[in-house]
């Protein structure tokens, strides 16, 4: 008889080593908010890549004849004052808020944990100049900072992700520093240190592995916010321009409807509070996956 | 305790010197000359290249950078923030007639985001899994999603063009008529708040939840202390301490809030100043509302850390 086979069932389930990422998937999709999350966002992404061939209109086209539409028939959310399809502009207008998005965080998240991960590293002076200059960053609202960038390098693509990115580094750059002293105290830090390891080969193979998951996460809840902020910059007008269609902008447009067509202001804001929501959630679940921990912190 | 209080300020004024560092400086990004900063576009085309070499020299424009952004700050200390592009009146006259209200507003939401969102944060997290909690954190969830810009237009729409109950937009100051003013304030401090109310909520739900598992409020149960006692006594003084670190960062949303907030309700204030004044590439206001908002968070956030020494005692005896 083997020494398995005395074992009751449920220890031998219990004890098997269970894949980790498997374990991790279990964890993630525990929650059903968080799978109603992923889905959402998946729903938006498809609806971004493929908008020539999902949106029923040219989201640009005028048509004055055909302006002010109700909700329903030829135009499933209406038409505005111009005669645009609401519907081809909001599936339009998740392409320019997940670029956006997507862009700004990987920029910042880069840049952020690169200043960081120096600071954080080789402490001194570098993490005196470099976390001074992040406190002081932090002093400016996202958006008035923003505005501010935003108002002096002009309308465009490229200045809207630099003016949303400077309020973001100093996020990624502050928990990443914190993340990096408590890592670099370890001993197989030393280990390294002891073996003749260059900073460089330390920091990248076995400093940022280690400080990876609470950013992951964070990477992931900033994209609602920087979804938030690029929708209030292009509320206010101060967005990548007037021809392309963004939420932002299509709720501005739609208020002095507000009366008559409603659906025009009200669409493309539920467009960006769920796609938003999609992304907390979708953060959450990653955070429990990832390290329960982290619970509270993040 | 001395050496921390010390610590902190010093850091502060370092902190707000680079913050004015950040200010002076995103002006200068501005492609070109700089003295499109002072002067508006249609007089830069009346103007001779003499009278313009004549301007800068008026403006300090001819001065090496360092000298410049000495003289702006020196011009801040006695209360010179420049004039005006537009109308050429002193900025800080105009900010002074704006910044009550933006107070105004903004102390009401951030008192609201605290009486609200703390003991729904409580409350959540000694019925953890109830209906109430899950109720509370779900409209949480609603109140760190929602775009405020698209949360006053949904309010507009709905109490004051499909009821009637609140006036669309406009603000009235308290002392000339209280009642209008009052149903004036309700949807945009509302709005203003909401970030925090959700925010507070959330951080004080799981900050309690932590607390409440603590050895102390086990004992604090096994003694027979009554649950109202347990959690007022015991249980939120420590769970109170990391919301009150979010304190800076609720100001923070809420001057950030108050550009968009004040931009539909057409209320005066500072936000929806900062707002035309960018628009109207009048950046002598664009710099001083920017720096003030910045200062004042600056300043909040070393209250709050002054305030540990006094709510945690744990820094006191460091």
């Amino acid at each position: 008889m083997t020494t398995e086979a005395t074992l009751p069932a449920g220890i031998k389930e219990t004890t098997r080593r269970v894949g980790e990422f498997r374990r991790f998937m279990r964890v993630f999709l525990n929650r059903k908010i968080v799978v109603i999350g992923l889905a959402i966002i998946v729903i938006f992404v498809i609806s971004a890549i493929f908008a020539p061939t999902i949106a029923p209109y040219n989201p640009n086209e005028q048509n004055v004849m055909n302006s002010l539409r109700q909700p329903g028939g030829a135009h499933l959310l209406g038409t505005d004052a111009l005669g645009r399809d609401i519907l081809s502009r909001v599936i339009y207008g998740s392409r320019t808020s997940l670029l956006i998005g997507i862009t700004v965080v990987a920029f910042s998240a880069v840049v952020g944990m690169g200043l960081g991960l120096i600071a954080g590293y080789f402490g001194g002076w570098a993490y005196t100049i470099i976390m001074r200059v992040i406190d002081a960053l932090m002093a400016f609202p996202m958006l008035v900072l923003a505005l501010l960038i935003a108002s002096m390098l002009g309308p465009g693509l490229n200045n809207i992700v630099i003016a949303l990115s400077v309020g973001l580094i100093p996020i990624y750059a502050r928990l990443m520093c914190g993340q990096v002293i408590t890592v670099r105290e370890n001993d197989y830090i030393t280990a390294e240190h002891s073996l003749g390891s260059s900073s460089l080969r330390i920091m990248l193979h076995h400093i940022v592995p280690n400080c990876l998951p609470p950013l992951i996460v964070l990477i992931t809840m900033m994209l609602g916010s920087i979804i938030l902020a690029e929708a209030g910059l292009s509320f206010l007008g101060i967005g990548i321009s007037a021809s392309t269609p963004t939420w932002g902008s299509m709720v501005n447009d739609g208020r002095s409807y507000l009366l008559e067509l409603p659906v025009l202001s009200f669409a493309p804001g539920l467009a960006i509070m769920l796609v938003v929501f999609g992304f907390n959630m979708v953060g959450d679940g990653l955070r429990d996956a990832l390290d329960p921990r982290l619970r509270g912190l993040l | 305790m001395t050496a921390f209080i010390v610590r902190r300020l010093i850091q502060t004024v370092i902190i707000l010197i680079i913050v004015s560092l950040i200010v002076f400086l995103a002006l200068r990004l501005l492609p070109g000359d700089p003295i499109v900063m002072l002067v508006s576009q249609s007089q830069l085309q009346q103007i001779s290249e003499e009278q313009l070499d004549k301007l800068r020299h008026d403006y300090g424009l001819d001065k090496p950078m360092l000298m410049q952004y000495f003289d702006w700050t020196a011009g801040i200390f006695h209360g010179d923030f420049g004039k005006s592009i537009t109308n050429s009146e002193p900025v800080v006259k105009e900010i002074l007639k704006r910044l009550p209200i933006t107070v105004h507003l903004g102390v009401l939401a951030f008192i609201l985001g605290i009486i609200i969102g703390v003991p729904a944060g409580v409350i959540c997290a000694i019925r953890r899994g109830g209906w109430l909690d899950n109720l509370v954190t779900f409209f949480a969830n609603i109140g760190i999603t929602v775009p405020v810009f698209w949360l006053a237009i949904l309010l507009v729409y709905l109490f004051s063009l499909k009821l009637g109950w609140l006036p669309v937009f406009g603000y009235t100051s308290p002392f000339t008529d209280f009642v209008k003013s009052t149903r004036q304030l309700i949807m945009p401090v509302f709005c203003l708040a909401i970030f925090g109310i959700a925010g507070n909520a959330r951080q004080t739900r799981s900050a309690m939840l932590e607390v409440m598992m603590q050895d102390y409020i086990r004992t604090a149960w096994s003694k027979g202390l009554k649950e109202r006692v347990i959690v007022m006594k015991h249980a939120l003084k420590n769970g109170i301490i990391p919301v009150v670190t979010l304190v800076g960062m609720g100001i923070s949303g809420i001057l950030g809030g108050s550009v968009l907030i004040e931009t539909v309700f057409a209320i005066n204030g500072m936000g929806r100043l900062l707002v035309t004044s960018t628009f109207n590439h009048d950046y002598p206001y664009v710099q001083a509302i920017v720096l003030m908002i910045a200062i004042s968070i600056v300043l909040a956030n070393l209250i709050v850390d002054l305030s540990y020494v006094w709510i945690d005692p744990r820094v006191r005896y460091q």
